[in-house]
């Protein structure tokens, strides 16, 4: 279990009976959740299982069907485009494809999202922030190289310093660890923990990877059949004898 | 009665094409102005595709007087190769032929590059940035798109025009002045302006279905290709329907 001491009673994002379906194709069905400020959540689930789609709908890049997503107090489907890029502005997003421009340089790639929220922002502040973020992921010396010359690991460590530039106070993590090889796994993970430490951010992180739930999750949400089936620690979790959870830990 | 599969598709297509265009409407005059990615897609998309333009419009321009001489000297008319030429350059094959490259390389690039940056999430990415991915990407490239065409299109008339001169003289012998003389003379207003006219629809078709194409890119790379490839195809149809079309307006006047 990750350091829960750094939870606090507020609660950052509500969602209440959220639906969500593709056609016929029904993916959330009723899904709560709650979690408070400082928290790590993670959501584990099989793949397909709507992970995704759940974050997607809390950044308000997909819309729900029904039902409530309260975050930082603002309910996001009800949000205009101003009002949803003032509540995006606090709320960083790790894309499991990492989405870097690929045909900007490192430096253009942190710079983007500072340039666009932070309009009147100096050269200089963005010369420093930038560097700042890069520092945090151990990689200065990519500043000025392009996305296609870095390997996963570092492209993925990348993303996540474009993350953090803006200093999200809530950070949504898509599969943070899908596709790396466990070394370069374990570095991430350690990564979103010292995050954690240094800015007090609280996480959603969607992962079917049981090292990454145990070493970051102070809560395991299980998303079985478009529903919260279960909340509870990681132990918890992997001594139930309910099949649906067993068979994630077998 | 229920419409086949085929021609319900086409039709739901259409359908989205005409609102995609819609919304271009909508986000082109309303800011925040994406200037300095507009002006970076004008040197992209017209400044670098000035070198196939030309070449193709010089070879163009050359081969056409080539081809025509033989016919014209039997009835002893090779005189007009260069009024008949301009027209020829100016009303119909300079404005189409570039339009077809500029279809092939433009709209194939914008369709392979919205559609890797759509399924490697760069799309999504750039709205939870705070950006218009609409705005910035769609808006800039179709407009940069409709302005260069019409440039290209100018430029390359004139480089055909002069890949002509040189196939003129080499069986016969005129000066740059009296042949550009001679083009002139047989060119009117009626055949410079719906030429013109018509090539600002032209490179709205490439940007528009280049985009659209790439935007709604899916099944992974092999979606991408798709993309890139329907845009060409889409966009060069396009080309000779509108074509078609402002022949039987132009012809009213």
């Amino acid at each position: 279990m990750a350091n829960s001491k750094q939870t606090s009673d507020e609660i950052v994002v509500k969602i209440n009976g959220l639906n969500k379906a593709f056609g016929d194709h029904v993916v959330l069905k009723n899904f709560d959740l709650e979690l408070k400020r400082g928290e790590n959540r993670v959501v584990l689930g099989k793949s397909g299982s709507g992970k995704s789609v759940l974050i997607k709908c809390i950044i308000g890049l997909m819309e729900p069907d029904s039902g409530a997503i309260e975050v930082l107090g603002q309910n996001i489907p009800d949000l205009g485009h101003v009002e949803l890029d003032q509540v995006r502005v606090k709320i960083g997003f790790l894309f499991q494809s990492n989405a870097l421009y690929d045909s900007m340089t490192v430096r253009q790639n942190l710079e983007f999202p500072l340039r666009r929220h932070w309009m009147q922002i100096t050269q200089k502040e963005v010369e420093e922030m930038v560097m700042e973020a890069l520092d945090n992921v151990d990689l200065m010396h990519t500043v000025d190289m392009m996305p296609s010359e870095l390997s996963g690991g570092m492209r993925k460590r990348i993303a996540l310093a474009r993350t953090l530039i803006l200093k999200p106070e809530i950070i949504l993590y898509d599969e943070p660890t899908t596709g790396l090889d466990p070394i370069t796994s374990l570095e991430i993970i350690e990564l979103i923990n010292a995050i954690r430490e240094k800015y007090k951010t609280t996480a959603i992180i969607i992962t079917h990877d049981l090292k990454c739930v145990r070493l970051t999750a102070d809560l395991v949400t299980m998303l079985i059949e478009g529903c919260n089936y279960e909340t509870a620690t990681y132990e918890a979790l992997a001594q139930s004898n309910d099949p649906k959870i067993r068979q994630f830990f077998d | 009665m229920r419409l086949p599969e085929d021609t319900r598709k086409f039709l739901y297509e259409t359908g989205d094409i005409a609102r995609f265009s819609m919304r271009f409407f909508q986000e082109a005059f309303h800011p925040r102005y994406e200037v300095r990615e507009f002006f970076h897609q004008c040197y992209v998309i017209g400044y670098q595709s000035l070198p196939l333009v030309a070449l193709t419009a010089f070879i163009m321009g050359f081969v056409l007087t080539m081809q025509l001489r033989p016919s014209l000297v039997i009835y002893g008319v090779e005189s007009m190769i260069p009024s008949m030429v301009g027209i020829a350059i100016v009303r119909e094959i300079g404005p189409v032929i570039t339009a077809l490259i500029f279809a092939g390389k433009i709209g194939s690039s914008i369709g392979a590059e919205l559609g890797s940056m759509k399924v490697t999430e760069q799309i999504d990415a750039m709205e939870v940035s705070g950006t218009n991915p609409f705005k910035y990407l769609v808006v800039t490239r179709t407009m940069a798109a409709t302005l260069m065409l019409p440039v290209l299109i100018i430029l390359g008339d004139a480089i055909s025009l002069y890949g002509s001169y040189l196939g003129v003289n080499i069986w016969d012998t005129t000066t740059l002045t009296l042949f550009f003389t001679q083009v002139f003379e047989f060119l009117t207003y009626i055949d410079l302006v719906p030429a013109f006219t018509k090539s600002f629809f032209f490179g709205f078709a490439v940007g528009i279905i280049g985009c659209y194409k790439g935007y709604h890119s899916e099944k992974g790379t092999e979606g991408v290709g798709s993309s890139a490839n329907s845009a060409v195809v889409v966009s060069s149809v396009l080309i000779f329907v509108i074509d078609l079309l402002a022949v039987q307006i132009s012809d009213l006047f």
